[in-house]
């Protein structure tokens, strides 16, 4: 679990640009990390990338925060 | 503006009037399998002038752009900082357009993800693969960046980009569709797909790879084609009252501008020139100036065994015995072809001749071809006062563009 979130908050410190302190489990990608509609389909992908996964689109719509990302990679990453 | 001798208006000119030249060696991406090796690359790290990509965007954001919109946003955002404009109502928003075209636009960023798509599969495409590539997204950009709320628009004539973008948005200006426009062209095409094209079409100078420098020779016998580019040349254009009112440092005016097409081949010129004949003469009718009021040419002049023989020839036949009195010189000698860049960029060498009543020099001239015994500027740049400076761009499909400009009102 703990490994999962580290690697998730990274991700979206790197892609949003921002700090590491404002990603918390409850930050929302758009309305708290300033990401836009672009981003998210972006930080999805690399999520994909980093967790050797597959996230189908209606799953990924789901994926409004950072605990959002953390649970589906938890269910569903080898 | 961006360019091969580096970043900023002062530095460039500095070096070009001091016979220097921006071509060298390719070495960032592999090139050993082409034919032509040299190219005008815009310097970075420790060289003087070089353009830092951070002082334009950060890296995220950078994730949304293709290096011709960055290159293009920092000669839009020095432009707009030099003129002083910043609009402060919503009516002066509105007045203010962006018209910054480019060439070939993202060709890095579509070659790029082609291989991605290919290895990887349709999922594995940035979200921001149009945005980034897209030719009018300098434009978008700068408008975003500036609040710039009026006509945006972005110009794709090839070569000619630069110099349309420019006499356009003097146009939209003149039409009441804006006070102010920010316009020019930028462009990024020094890769491997970019350089291969044209090296397939013969347009690129291969005799030179051990000689980088030595290259870029208009006119000289010994040319084999034109050395690619990049960079960005943007200027504001503002209608003229408004920029008296507001006290603003005005450059030069735009005097004159003419357009024609070849109606011929895809890439090679009507052999007579009767294309760029066409469009200077219609840049001197717009600007009711008679050939003796030209006193410097700054020439598309590429390098290339026809073009620049044909450019010759055809300033000989509309400026009759003035041809002989006038000054006519190709940057691209120092810079290379900065293709959708390039009539911008001249264009502001040819403010700069008005201004400072000097004409950069054609680097590499060593021997003229047979017949052109026109005053090509060989090598040193040349004192002389220049009333109007003529500048020409001539892009594949035939389509020529020339502004002539004058000192400010």
């Amino acid at each position: 679990m703990s490994d999962v979130a580290e690697r998730v908050k990274k991700i979206v410190v790197e892609h949003l640009g921002v700090d590491e302190a404002k990603v918390t489990e409850n930050a929302s990608f758009i309305d708290d990390l300033g990401a836009d509609s672009l981003d998210t389909v972006e930080l999805v992908m690399a999520f994909e990338e980093e967790f050797q996964c597959e996230i189908p689109d209606d799953a990924a719509e789901k994926i409004l925060t950072v605990k959002d990302a953390i649970e589906f990679i938890n269910a569903n990453a080898k | 503006m961006v360019t091969p001798l580096g970043v900023g208006v002062a530095h460039n000119w500095e070096r070009i009037t001091n016979g220097q030249s921006g071509i060298r060696a390719i070495e960032h991406i592999d090139v050993s399998d082409l034919p032509s090796r040299v190219a005008g690359i815009v310097p970075s790290g420790d060289e003087p002038g070089a353009f830092d990509p951070d002082t334009v965007a950060d890296a995220k954001m950078r994730r949304r752009m293709t290096e011709f919109i960055i290159f293009g946003l920092r000669a839009a955002d020095d432009a707009v900082a030099d003129s002083g404009w910043v609009p402060e109502t919503d009516e002066d928003r509105e007045r203010t357009g962006v018209m910054i075209g480019s060439g070939i636009g993202g060709l890095k960023g579509i070659a790029e993800t082609a291989v991605t798509l290919e290895k990887h599969g349709p999922r594995k495409i940035s979200p921001f693969f149009v945005p980034a590539n897209l030719i009018n997204l300098v434009s978008g950009h700068a408008s975003i960046r500036h609040g710039f709320k009026g006509p945006n628009h972005a110009v794709v004539t090839a070569c000619s980009t630069g110099a349309h973008a420019i006499g356009d948005a003097s146009r939209m200006i003149m039409f009441g569709d804006a006070d102010v426009m920010v316009a020019g062209g930028a462009e990024a095409t020094i890769c491997r797909i970019g350089l291969g094209g044209f090296c397939s079409a013969k347009a690129l100078s291969t005799k030179f790879n051990d000689r980088p420098t030595e290259a870029s020779r208009p006119w000289d016998r010994d040319r084999d084609g034109f050395v690619m580019g990049e960079g960005a040349g943007i200027v504001v254009l503002e209608e003229y009252e408004h920029a008296k009112k507001r006290g603003a440092r005005i450059y030069a005016e735009i005097k004159g501008y003419g357009m024609s097409g070849d109606a011929y081949h895809i890439t090679a010129p009507v052999e007579d020139g009767n294309g760029g004949f066409r469009a200077m003469r219609a840049a001197l009718r717009n600007a009711g100036l008679n050939p003796e009021d030209i006193d410097y040419i700054n020439a598309h002049g590429t390098s290339t065994e026809l073009g620049d023989k044909i450019e010759h020839d055809a300033v000989k036949r509309l400026f009759g015995h003035h041809a002989y009195n006038l000054s006519m010189s190709s940057t691209k000698s120092s810079t290379g072809h900065l293709l959708g860049a390039a009539g911008s960029v001249e264009a502001i060498y040819s403010i700069l001749s008005v201004i400072n009543g000097t004409v950069p020099p054609t680097l590499n001239l060593d021997n003229p071809s047979e017949g052109c015994d026109l005053d090509l500027v060989p090598k040193v740049a040349k004192e002389r006062p220049v009333r109007h400076a003529m500048s020409n761009s001539f892009g594949f499909g035939g389509t020529n563009a020339c502004l002539i400009v004058g000192p400010a009102p």
